[in-house]
């Protein structure tokens, strides 16, 4: 089976004052129908910029300069703004990190889900009776009632299923999730989780579900990308990653994951240092001068990723050679 | 939608400011030296005796207590006694009357385009900060701002006479209830000259209004859903700009009640700015008197519908 989102070679660049800095450099993602593939990183890894490269939403100054975007087959990644805003909401849907501040507070709840079908060619009856349906399919309870409140009368929970009712309401192929429980409690966090689960299954969703949060990887995606420094480093399925992480940076970010059980109470292991400074990127690996692993080679080239014990990884140094 | 509690509160408040400006207005002119004697009679005055001052003082209850005259002339202006011109001998209800609906109309006229223009100006300049349209329509914007308008008053009536062969300031004044288009030609030149200084402010209200909404993430969620970019001005950005907008607009129309006194002088309307300005010009105490009080009221009233108008347009400010 072919994949809905095929994304490669991504490369994103942002306009500073010192000329483009590149966020995202050469980014590979595939993930089939059904499917979630979690991004996974940690802040000013590039992560987001990935989700809105592909979601076509980058902020002004920031521009994709390289690779393919592939959503069923089409190249999408060098439309001019008109064919790409009729992409926008129709194929590719978008979950944002604060549902507080991503619903519009001046608009009713069910002309804002409405207004996704509208811009994309809907009569204003189908429109009405969908979004019902999707307010309905998003857990949320009485759809008509619902439809006439305001965002600031709806708990942070019941926001975000609106925003996916928005999200999903045209039926999209590609559904984005730019860490869209970070800003909820644990138990509503648990709720999107399941929703979201839910609604891929039914809707045959292809899924990229960005987060730092590696208890939230492990209950929603099968497969997984480990971001840094602009570039994926490993990409491996959660039980690989969890079980034998095949490269450093991953290890280190599944040890400092706090245990479930048992009785030690000892200090967690964390990453010495801090993430690179994506403008001043040194020569070979990025990750080099935090990593426990390095070796020569490691600060003349920046390693490819390629395949490493059924998974892919972009390291010099082999597991089995690890200290 | 508008809750009765709130209401309540709110035209209390209006009532005491109201009231607050009464007491004032009334002060100012018993401080001012000179009395209704000395302003009826100017000099001669002085040549009164002490009974016939104190015969006179009676007359006028000036004899009685501050508070008991402050509230029998509050009692008159509450039942639409507001004095007689001590020029004209005529009351002060009716000159007010003739002259309100002429400054109502040309501030209207001119809140209308001047919120049009400054709304439309600050949303081309928000579409691209920091652009050359941003820079064009700021400067444009600073310089209706610095043109005072007595200056562009001139301006206009010597252009309009010099290349029209109009003088607007010669002609009789036709009441807009006498023909539409003779009034609407007289007053649409004054109008333009106050819309100038309006419009430059609403524009900048707006434009940094919409320059901070337009990155607000709901803003994004609209781009996401594939709402077009003309769409999301009007739709999105231009609706959570717009308590400012009110705001500003409010606040201009108020102070236009009472600023057209120039306007009204160059382009020679019968309006309560010129009615205040020859007034005063005569010493006309009560006419004074009963004229900044209007101009007053109507300041509150405005205030109070751009209140109203707040709970209509953001549906957060019910719910408080």
């Amino acid at each position: 089976m072919s994949a809905v989102l095929q994304v490669s070679g991504l490369r994103t660049a942002v306009a500073t004052a010192d000329g483009p800095l590149e966020i995202v450099r050469g980014v590979d993602l595939a993930v089939e129908a059904g499917e979630t593939l979690a991004v996974v990183g940690e802040s000013g890894s590039g992560k987001s910029f990935t989700a809105l490269s592909i979601a076509g939403l980058l902020p002004a100054g920031a521009t994709v300069t390289a690779g393919s975007i592939r959503i069923d087959g089409q190249e999408t990644a060098d439309l001019p703004e008109p064919a790409r805003r009729r992409i926008r909401g129709a194929q590719i849907g978008m979950v944002y990190q604060d549902p507080m501040t991503s619903l519009n507070p001046m608009m009713r709840i069910g002309p804002q889900v409405r207004e996704a079908l509208t811009v994309h060619g809907w009569t204003a009856a189908e429109a009405t009776r969908r979004t019902m349906e999707v307010l309905d399919e998003v857990g949320l309870p009485t759809p008509g009632a619902m439809a006439r409140l305001y965002p600031h009368q709806l708990s942070g929970g019941m926001r975000q299923r609106v925003l996916i009712a928005i999200a999903l309401a045209p039926r999209p192929k590609v559904l984005i999730a730019d860490e869209p429980t970070t800003a909820l409690d644990v138990t509503i966090q648990q709720q999107i989780l399941q929703l979201v689960g839910g609604l891929r299954d039914e809707y045959g969703l292809a899924v990229v579900w960005i987060t730092h949060d590696l208890g939230v990887v492990a209950r929603i995606a099968r497969q997984v990308s480990v971001m840094y420094a602009g570039r994926i480093v490993e990409q491996a399925s959660v039980l690989d990653l969890f079980g034998a992480p095949t490269h450093p940076y991953s290890a280190a970010l599944v040890a400092s994951v706090p245990p479930m059980r048992g009785t030690d109470r000892g200090d967690l292991p964390q990453i010495g240092g801090s993430a690179v400074p994506l403008a001043d990127l040194p020569i070979g690996c990025p990750f080099r001068e935090r990593c426990p692993q390095s070796i020569e080679i490691c600060a003349e080239r920046e390693p490819d990723l390629l395949p490493r014990n059924g998974s892919h990884a972009a390291c010099w140094v082999e597991p089995g050679d690890w200290t | 939608m508008i809750g009765l509690r709130w209401a309540a509160v709110r035209f209390g408040g209006a009532l005491l400011t109201l009231f607050g400006v009464a007491v004032v207005v009334f002060l100012v002119l018993r401080v001012i030296p000179g009395d209704a004697i000395t302003a009826s009679m100017g000099i001669e005055s002085g040549t009164l005796t002490e009974v016939q001052r104190a015969s006179l003082e009676h007359y006028y209850g000036l004899d009685k207590p501050l508070v008991v005259q402050f509230f029998s002339w509050l009692g008159q202006v509450l039942t639409g006694n507001l004095g007689v011109s001590l020029i004209s001998g005529q009351s002060a209800a009716s000159l007010i009357g003739a002259a309100l609906p002429i400054t109502v109309e040309l501030a209207v006229l001119a809140a209308v385009i001047g919120t049009a223009a400054g709304v439309l100006l600050g949303m081309f300049a928000a579409s691209a900060p920091g652009r050359w349209r941003d820079g064009t329509a700021q400067t444009v914007a600073l310089l209706g701002l610095a043109v005072p308008e007595f200056v562009l008053g001139a301006v206009v009536v010597a252009a309009l006479a010099s290349y029209f062969g109009y003088f607007p300031d010669t002609g009789t004044f036709v009441p807009l209830t006498s023909s539409v288009t003779g009034n609407l030609s007289q007053m649409i030149y004054p109008a333009l000259v106050l819309a100038v200084g309006f419009a430059a402010n609403v524009m900048r209200t707006t434009r940094s209004a919409a320059v901070e909404v337009a990155d607000a993430d709901f803003v994004r969620t609209a781009r996401g859903k594939g709402v077009p970019a003309g769409r999301i001005r009007s739709r999105h950005i231009l609706r959570n700009a717009s308590v400012p907008i009110v705001t500003i607009t409010g606040i201009q129309f108020g102070y236009l009640l009472g600023g057209t006194v120039i306007i009204e002088q160059i382009f020679a309307l019968p309006g309560l700015g010129r009615l205040l300005f020859t007034s005063i010009e005569n010493r006309d105490y009560p006419l004074v008197q009963s004229s900044v009080l209007v101009v007053a009221v109507g300041f509150v009233v405005v205030n109070l519908l751009v209140d109203l108008l707040y709970r209509v347009i953001d549906p957060r400010t019910r719910a408080a």
